[in-house]
């Protein structure tokens, strides 16, 4: 449990200090800036929007069960199999499962965050099978065998540069700077996994309860690929990700790419409702939806932060965060990182192992404030800290605070404290910024302002004996 | 009107002249102002921290001092929203629910009180030189404080406020997150210090002494000569 914590802060500590790394993402994030608040103003009322979106996942987070079971009921009639795992064990096993049944060697996946979350990659190589990330980010950060560093940008960390290289090394090609002809590169290649694929897996953006579809949006047509050119398909979606009614996308769509990306709308838009029908010409033969907890039902038992399963996944919140920013989105080890991720792995993942990343926060409250789905996360971020220093405290601040409130509750016991730190501040000089300094924290990269001679409270107190002299009170 | 002031503790230990400036400016607007003795600390550390039983000891303390109260003025939009914000819901379930629900619209930050409170933009200062304006994160988000200080600064006379590029971005201090994480915190701070640097401004001001705590700390270490101060310290210049 420890190592979670002590793995984020040496990587914080590392990236922090990487001015390269600074500049990149602070450049990456620069164009979408100015797009994302175009596209934004291009609402009538962007917060009436989002209001409108908090709303209706609102109404679906809140009737989960039964707009599951319409959802559920809608695609099995036509002809889909319908799995729901509680665990990422037994997403997995099914998926095998599916894969084993059908003979399955090679798989094609376009971008899935919740097959991430249940490293799905990893128990099909292991079966045997070998997978083919399709959407391009996802492609890179495969050849590298990396995470994605963010969850809608994957390769946002690296250059044109690197990633020339990075396919020189890996498929051979010759170096170039230009992107159309690096996705060329990646084109090629996999057009051929589209064909060669036996199983297509996607994930989903939303979950259709009224008609029984899954909803993809995407800008390569990967997904698109994946899902109609090999004979299986399989879907895998947080439980989450229900909207009650077809015209909700008119909303969801739109905003998901104009938070999300910084577009009107992402290039290619589809809906998936089962396997191919009779006499229809295309389309897989099998449509499988696995439909994960994880649990999530037990976040939406938690009523104070039920609202974190609205999260439309449009990494608005990451684009936003000065710890996102700085620290990178590697060095969270989670699946989902900035603000949400901080949110929601401690429920996902266990609250002690991960409640470093609701501390790792100056509470600014941007995530909250640009939250298109209106999440209150940072405040989320102080009722994991809550959660967690009431579960489990730690001895030397449950010391420390014992400490305060007995001095914070005596106002003349905290006027002698803080004359005393006056008083021994000079002190300080002799040790600032050494490891010898109490106040290293704070003093290895800042100076630390001396106490002043004479309090507020003692300012107010020679003025109001002064008034009362001038006014000649006995 | 009657005006009682609340001076966060660590305004009252180090930046004491930022209180005797928010005295100075609302006298001259003819308040009456007190200041009710015994405030300590409004119990921040512990709540943001998650020991909430802690904080809720020392909020408790706060809630009788400011009692009697009508309208209170807070020097820092952090220690304000605390109070305004937090009290509420740290009071959830308990027997001073509603003494916090009773004390939290009597809170005002300071740049709130002037504007929307007393109606006045033009509180007659005079500061010659260029500033730029910080936002602090409570301030502007937990109360939606944005506009206020940036007027107040356009009427004081010989000044030229320039906004830099992350004017609401965090500067990283964050309360114990700087010391807990300080090399995010650095970081942050850099940027913030890169982005007010830009600006080429002989002052940073912001109506958060916490923020400048921090952007001071780091404009020092690095030998800038940048000062920084409280919009009061402005204001109460003539």
């Amino acid at each position: 449990m420890i190592t979670f914590a002590k793995d984020f802060k040496s990587a914080a500590d590392r990236v922090t200090k990487d001015l390269r790394h600074r500049g990149l993402i602070q450049r990456a994030l620069h164009s979408y800036e100015v797009k994302r608040d175009e596209f934004k103003g291009r609402y009538q009322n962007w917060n009436e929007a989002r209001q409108a979106a908090s709303e209706i996942k609102w109404e679906a987070i809140n009737h989960l069960d039964k707009y599951l079971q319409e959802f559920i009921a809608k695609l099995e009639a036509r002809g889909t199999r319908v799995y729901v795992a509680g665990t990422g064990e037994q997403a997995r096993d099914y998926i095998l499962g599916v894969a084993k049944e059908n003979n399955v060697r090679t798989i094609i996946k376009s971008k899935s965050m919740t097959a991430e979350e249940i490293d799905l990659n990893e128990a099909l190589e292991h079966a045997g099978c070998t997978v083919f990330e399709s959407d391009l980010g996802e492609y890179i950060v495969q050849l590298r065998h990396e995470k994605p560093y963010h969850l809608v940008f994957p390769a946002m960390h690296l250059t044109r540069e690197e990633i020339s290289d990075l396919f020189q090394k890996e498929l051979g090609s010759e170096p170039t700077n230009s992107p159309e002809e690096l996705t060329m590169i990646a084109r090629r290649v996999m057009r051929q996994n589209y064909c060669r694929a036996d199983m297509g897996i996607s994930g989903a953006n939303f979950a259709v309860a009224e008609t029984g579809m899954i909803s993809i949006t995407e800008n390569e047509g990967n997904a698109r690929l994946t899902t109609a050119l090999p004979k299986i398909h399989v879907a895998i979606l947080g439980i989450e990700k229900i909207v009650p009614h077809l015209e909700d996308l008119a909303l969801f769509l739109p905003m998901l790419a104009t938070a999300g990306a910084g577009q009107p709308l992402t290039c290619y838009n589809s809906l998936f409702s089962g396997p191919r029908q009779p006499g229809e010409v295309d389309g897989p033969e099998q449509f499988h939806v696995v439909l994960l907890d994880n649990r999530r039902t037990e976040l939406l038992a938690d009523a104070e932060q039920r609202d974190s399963l609205h999260c439309i996944r449009c990494g608005a919140c990451l684009n936003v965060c000065p710890i996102f920013k700085n620290v990178g989105g590697h060095s969270y080890g989670t699946t989902y990182q900035g603000p949400i991720g901080s949110v929601i792995t401690p429920h996902l993942r266990g609250l002690q192992n991960w409640k470093h990343l609701s501390s790792a926060s100056s509470l600014c409250g941007a995530c909250t404030e640009t939250c298109p789905v209106g999440i209150d996360l940072h405040h989320h971020l102080l009722h994991n800290r809550r959660n967690a220093m009431h579960e489990k405290p730690l001895w030397w601040e449950k010391i420390a605070y014992a400490g305060f409130v007995f001095v914070m509750r005596r106002p003349t016991l905290y006027r002698i404290a803080g004359k005393l730190g006056a008083l021994f501040f000079p002190l300080h000089k002799l040790v600032n910024g050494t490891p010898l300094d109490p106040l290293r924290s704070w003093t290895k990269t800042r100076e630390f302002p001396a106490p002043a001679h004479e309090s507020f409270s003692e300012y107010w107190r020679k003025k109001k004996s002064a008034k009362e002299v001038n006014r000649g009170t006995p | 009107m009657k005006v009682s002031l609340f001076i966060p503790c660590f305004i009252d230990q180090i930046y004491p002249h930022v209180g005797i400036s928010i005295v100075k400016v609302l006298e001259r607007l003819g308040c009456e102002v007190d200041y009710p003795e015994g405030q300590t600390c409004c119990g921040q550390p512990a709540f943001n921290s998650g020991y909430w039983d802690e904080a809720r000891k020392t909020a408790e303390h706060s809630l009788d001092v400011f009692a009697k109260s009508d309208v209170i003025v807070s020097a820092s939009g952090s220690c304000g929203a605390m109070m305004k914000v937090f009290y509420p819901e740290l009071f959830q379930n308990t027997t001073r629910h509603f003494d916090a629900l009773k004390l939290a619209p009597k809170i005002y930050e300071f740049s709130d009180f002037l504007v929307n409170k007393l109606g006045v933009t033009d509180v007659g200062a005079r500061f010659d030189g260029t500033v730029t304006f910080h936002d602090g994160c409570h301030g502007l988000r937990e109360l939606g404080i944005e506009s206020q200080p940036r007027e107040l600064l356009k009427h004081v006379r010989g000044l030229t406020l320039i906004e830099m590029k992350e004017a609401k971005t965090c500067c990283g201090f964050g309360g114990t997150f700087s010391v807990k994480f300080p090399a995010i915190s650095t970081a942050m701070g850099e940027v913030k210090c890169a982005s007010l640097l830009e600006t080429g401004a002989d002052v940073v001001v912001s109506n958060d002494s916490s923020c400048l705590m921090q952007i001071q700390g780091m404009l020092q270490r690095q030998g800038k000569p940048t000062r920084c101060l409280h919009l009061a310290e402005i204001l109460a210049q003539t």
